[in-house]
């Protein structure tokens, strides 16, 4: 048994930490820090040790360490990826740069501001947990008054990240809330015609250059890019059937 | 136990959301090299116009700058134009495919099918360059 009570040999991994503090640690810089990595040691893991054994004052956020809360989102060798289980010896490095999630505002080290991501999730309605549409029939035990139903999105900004054009591009709807928009859509949560409205202009489903990026590095399978341009898609058919129907 | 090892500053990482494909997938490097191939072209019809200005000049301004043009590093770069434009054009040809919602879940296929295309009539295109 290794020192972190598991089994399996450990080596050394050098985590370069992006630390950032406003007035404290500002321009931002890289600290360095030395752990023993076994092979089942995520970079939450990592995190966590430097923050009780080494530096008390890093920042990051997590909450469920098992993919799905969404909230331990951050670079790892310069990909996106969920902290908690992204393991250190898989990036195949002795030495692993972790850095923040990019196209949000940085508060502090590997700390993001969340507040752009929501308000441009909101306006779809879809929020992470909402009412079912599937089973309107079934029968509820006793004392349950409506089903719930889990949507795949974690919300964990990482789409958002990696996507070049929200990066340079603060107004872009995005990835997760377009992907949440044509939910609204197919579901019928929302009137096709106020989801059109949402995302057909300048920032909205037309403002995706088809990187696809968000697909690749979605730790949830959403799919973000597909469902932008799928999207897209009912959008073009929606206007052409419009047109002719004024004709 | 976690040991503090060194401290260093670091710049600026705005550009590297735009161009740089490591650590990326198919998708990203096509929009990277749709960007490199559209800065470029735009430049090329920028110095295009300059070097179609020389007809001003008369025949002998004219003749110089073809007899220029036969040079073999001019011919390289008429090449790299070509490379560009393939890209670019083929490239284009994916945006507008998966982008009306066809072959999403098929589109590194796409991409790199359409650069096995980019590549053969490049081929053919830098033997006619260099030998007709």
């Amino acid at each position: 048994m290794n020192q972190h009570g598991r089994f399996g040999p450990t080596r050394p991994i050098t985590l370069k930490i992006l630390r950032y503090k406003p007035g404290f640690i500002d321009p931002p810089r890289y600290d360095t820090f030395q752990v023993q990595a076994d092979p089942l040691m995520t970079v939450l893991d990592a995190l966590e040790e430097i923050k009780a054994t080494a530096d008390s004052t890093l920042l990051y956020r997590h909450s469920c360490h098992h993919a799905s809360c969404g909230t331990c989102g951050m670079k790892v060798n310069g990909r996106e990826q969920l902290a908690c289980v992204a393991r250190l010896v898989d990036e195949g490095t002795d030495e692993v740069v972790v850095e923040p999630l990019g196209s949000a505002p940085l508060v502090a080290d590997l700390v993001v501001d969340m507040t752009p991501f929501a308000l441009h999730m909101a306006p779809s309605g879809m929020a992470l947990v909402r009412d079912s549409e599937f089973m309107p029939e079934a029968e509820r035990p006793a004392g349950v008054e409506r089903y719930t139903r889990y949507e795949d999105c974690i919300e964990c900004n990482i789409c958002l990240s990696a996507c070049p054009v929200a990066n340079t591009n603060p107004g872009f709807i995005g990835p997760a809330g377009l992907a949440a928009a044509y939910r609204a859509l197919v579901t019928g949560e929302r009137p096709a015609a106020e989801v059109f409205a949402y995302v057909d202009h300048d920032d909205g489903v037309w403002r995706c250059h088809s990187a696809m990026e968000c697909s690749a590095v979605c730790p949830s399978d959403v799919q973000p890019g597909h469902k932008i341009m799928a999207l897209r898609r009912e959008l073009v058919a929606y206007k052409v059937k419009r047109f002719f129907k004024r004709g | 136990m976690a040991v503090p090892i060194q401290q260093k500053s670091t710049g600026a990482r705005a550009l590297q959301a735009w161009f740089n494909p490591l650590k990326r997938s198919a998708g990203f490097l096509a929009f990277v090299l749709m960007r490199v191939t559209g800065i470029g072209l735009v430049i090329y019809l920028l110095l295009h116009m300059v070097v179609i200005g020389n007809l001003l000049r008369g025949p002998e301004g004219w003749d110089a700058l073809v007899a220029t043009m036969k040079s073999p590093a001019v011919l390289v770069l008429d090449v790299i134009l070509i490379a560009g434009i393939l890209i670019h054009m083929l490239n284009g040809i994916r945006v507008t495919i998966i982008g009306l919602g066809f072959g999403t879940s098929s589109h590194k296929g796409i991409f790199w099918t359409l650069m096995a295309v980019a590549a053969l009539l490049l081929a053919y295109s830098g033997w006619l360059v260099f030998t007709k």
